[in-house]
This record gives structure tokens, sequence and C-alpha cells, in this order.
């Protein structure tokens, strides 16, 4: 009885757009969908950090390794700001990370593939961070606060990764025949992972109904992948780079473009754990983690040193 | 601290002033073991861009917090006390300034 004035109380609320603090009442399932959905968000910010990673000391010039060093920190942040705001929903940070060693949280699928020349980084920039940032300007009004708190920080920085990325791609457009061929190549490669990023079809999705009535998810993935679509072409054509789709055409009665078939079975294997990557990003992972403990375990002895010693002296 | 079960150390609360004058904010949190090391996390995870002059950091711990469920109680004997603010009152016709 109680549970059901609850939840009317919380269903008002979520109808005026009011957002839902740490301490309210909220439905299980409520609770249970944003911690799957921000774990998942922060651990793909996390493992993202990998296939950038190992082009630090490749980069072609000292700019571009300063950039790209600031963007991997960027990176690192808004995991740490989506974890901070998933612990808000009585999970703890150890239990997070641990959801993802066992596989039981996912990241996304898109840091499963290789990155195999500089410009793979350019394109990761303009594409991946491009419909990341198409995702996370949504999710700037989810109902959730601290979820939405991380987005808004998150959006702030997310446009010079876009641009970065854009740029690089650019210029290796205008260079020699060879760099515009690796150009391309790199969007031929990424560019069906990355409208995978945005999840499987509306009418497929198993979450989607509930996220959408509680305002977790303030779009549609259909939606979201169509706005990508949209803004993106016209970037590659600046550039002189064409979008893989054969079946891309502008629909001037919709006013969007109409694109060729996703193919769901390769996304299901990657997220399944058959991607081209996916034990290697899981390996450096663990590697990083278990390396890391006696570290821990050393700043917790010293911090304890320090509170005796307070006592003491 | 509390949090026994975790390993990744305790949870402090970030407070950034952006610039002179203005109060401290509430921007998110950090796991340390320590009040330097909370510090330093701090300002290396919220200030990358210049957002702050000063920061405080608490242990989350410490910060009682008010409950949902209380806030009528909280706050509702304020709303009935229109007297506290200054339009309540009637002043004289033709007065300047107040
Ligand atoms: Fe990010
Ligand atoms: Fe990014």
């Amino acid at each position: 009885m109680e549970n059901e004035k609850q939840l009317e109380q919380f269903e008002a609320k979520i109808n005026a757009d009011s957002k839902i603090e740490p301490k309210d009442w909220m439905p299980e399932d409520y609770r249970k969908h944003l911690i799957r959905q921000i774990s998942q968000h922060a651990h793909s910010e996390i493992i993202g950090m990998q296939p950038e990673g190992n082009w630090i000391t490749r980069s072609p010039s000292l700019r571009a390794k300063l950039i790209l060093l600031a963007k991997i920190q960027d990176e690192a942040g808004h995991g740490l700001y989506l974890y901070s705001s998933c612990e808000t929903l009585g999970i703890s940070r150890e239990e997070l990370i641990e959801q993802l060693h066992t596989g039981k949280a996912k990241y996304s699928t898109i840091f499963n593939y290789p990155v195999l020349t500089w410009a793979d980084v350019g394109a990761i920039g303009w594409l991946v961070d491009g419909a990341a940032i198409v995702n996370q300007i949504s999710l700037q009004r989810t109902s959730y606060g601290p979820y939405s708190r991380a987005m808004v920080r998150i959006c702030k920085e997310e446009s010079f990764h876009q641009r970065q990325g854009y740029e690089i791609m650019g210029k290796l457009a205008k260079g020699t025949a060879e760099q515009k061929e690796m150009a391309q190549d790199a969007i031929n490669r990424l560019w069906w992972p990355t409208l995978m990023m945005f999840g499987p079809h509306d009418a497929d999705s198993a979450h989607t109904g509930k996220a959408m009535k509680w305002k977790i998810k303030r779009e549609t993935n259909d939606e979201l992948r169509q706005r990508f679509i949209d803004k993106t072409v016209q970037q590659a054509e600046i550039i002189g780079l064409t979008v893989p789709d054969p079946e891309l055409k502008w629909n001037a009665e919709k006013n969007k473009y109409d694109h060729g078939k996703i193919d769901w079975e390769e996304f299901k294997r990657v997220v399944n754990g058959d991607g081209p990557c996916n034990k290697k990003r899981m390996d450096n992972h663990l590697k990083a983690h278990n390396e890391g403990a006696w570290v821990r375990e050393a700043a917790t002895a010293y911090a304890a040193k320090q509170v005796k010693e307070e006592v003491v002296g | 601290m509390s949090n026994v079960k975790d390993s990744q150390w305790p949870l402090w609360e970030v407070f950034v002033q952006a610039s002179p004058g203005i109060p401290h904010k509430h921007v998110g949190s950090v796991h340390a073991p320590d009040k330097q090391m909370a510090m330093q996390n701090a300002r290396d995870l919220y200030t990358r861009r210049s957002e702050g002059i000063s920061i405080w950091v608490v242990p989350a711990e410490a910060i009682v917090a008010s409950n949902p469920d209380d806030s009528d109680m909280l706050f509702e004997p304020s709303n009935d006390k229109v007297y506290r603010h200054p339009t309540f009152y009637v002043m004289p016709e033709g007065s300047k300034n107040i």
C-alpha cells in the first residue's frame, strides 16, 4: 500500500520533469536500470582509454601528443564522474569494477575494435566521440539528478574531443593520396560499429520502454542514431570523405537520411565477447587493477598511520 | 572510515569556488585514502580547465543530509510566515526609496 503511494509520488515527479535525488524513494527497477546504464557508461569511458592510449607514444607531433594525452585524461575523468554518480544508488566502486571483470556489466562494443592507424585516432574522436556527444546531450535531461549533473559536466568537455578528431581527418584528407586513403579506410571500418553504439533498433530494444517512461532516456536509440547520421554525413562531405553506405540517401520528404542495414549479428558477436579486441581490453584492465592493488593497500596503510599519529601526537 | 567492503578508499565530497566572492559549490566526489590525496584527486578531476580558485574536500560520511520524507516537517512551517517578506507590508502612498 505504502509502495503504491510512493510510486504515485515518484511518477508525479517524473511527469513534472523534476529530478530524482539519491535519498528519494524510487522503484527497484528504476534503480537497477540506472545502475546498469550508468555503470556501462562509466566502463566505456575507462575501457575507451585503451585504444587511444596505444597511440600516445606514436603521435605524429608534440602538438598531437599533448592533445591526445589531454583527451584521454578527460575520458578518465568522465569515467570517475560516472562511477561517483552510480555509487549514489547504493553500489560500491568495488562492486562496479567486479561486475566489469566478471562480464556482468558491459561496455560499448566500439572499443573492441582495433585502432590500426593514426587516421583511426582521428576517426574515433570525430565519429565515436561525436556519437557519444549526441547521446550525452540528450542524457543531460535524464530524470536522475546525479547522472544529469555528470552529463552536463561531460558535455562541456566533449566538444574538443570531436573537433580534434575531425581536424586530424580533415588534414589527412587534404594530404597525399596515401593519407587520404588512410582516412577513408578509417571511416570505412569505423562507420558501422559507430552506428551500433546507439544500441538495437527501438523495436528490438528490451529496455527502452521503462527507460523512456521514467525519463532515464529522453530519446530512443533510433532517434539518436538518426540525429548522428544527419549531422555527420555533411561533415564527411566537406572534407571529401565518403560514408561507406551505398544505400545512404537524402529523404526530402522525411527531411533525413535513409540508411542501409546494420549488421546486428556482428553487434551481438562483439557484445558477447567475440570482437577483435575484447580479450585484450579486459586483460589489460585486470592487469592494471591487480598490479595496482599494492598501491591501494600502501596508501590505506599510510592513511591509517597518519590517523594514529594524530591521535597520539 | 565507513564502507569497509570497498577496497577503493573512502568517499569525499568536493566543493569548488569558481571565482573570488562567490560560494563554494558541490561539483562531485572522489575516492581517496586521506586528506592530501583527496585534495590532489579533486584538483586533477574537477579543475582541469580553470574551473576554480579554491577547493574544499569533505569526508562524505561527515555530511548530515536531511531526509526527503521530513521535507514537510522541515520546510512547511515557513510557508505561512509571509510577514518575513518585504512585500507583506503596506507602505504609505507616495513614499520613496523604501
Ligand atoms: Fe568521454
Ligand atoms: Fe570523449
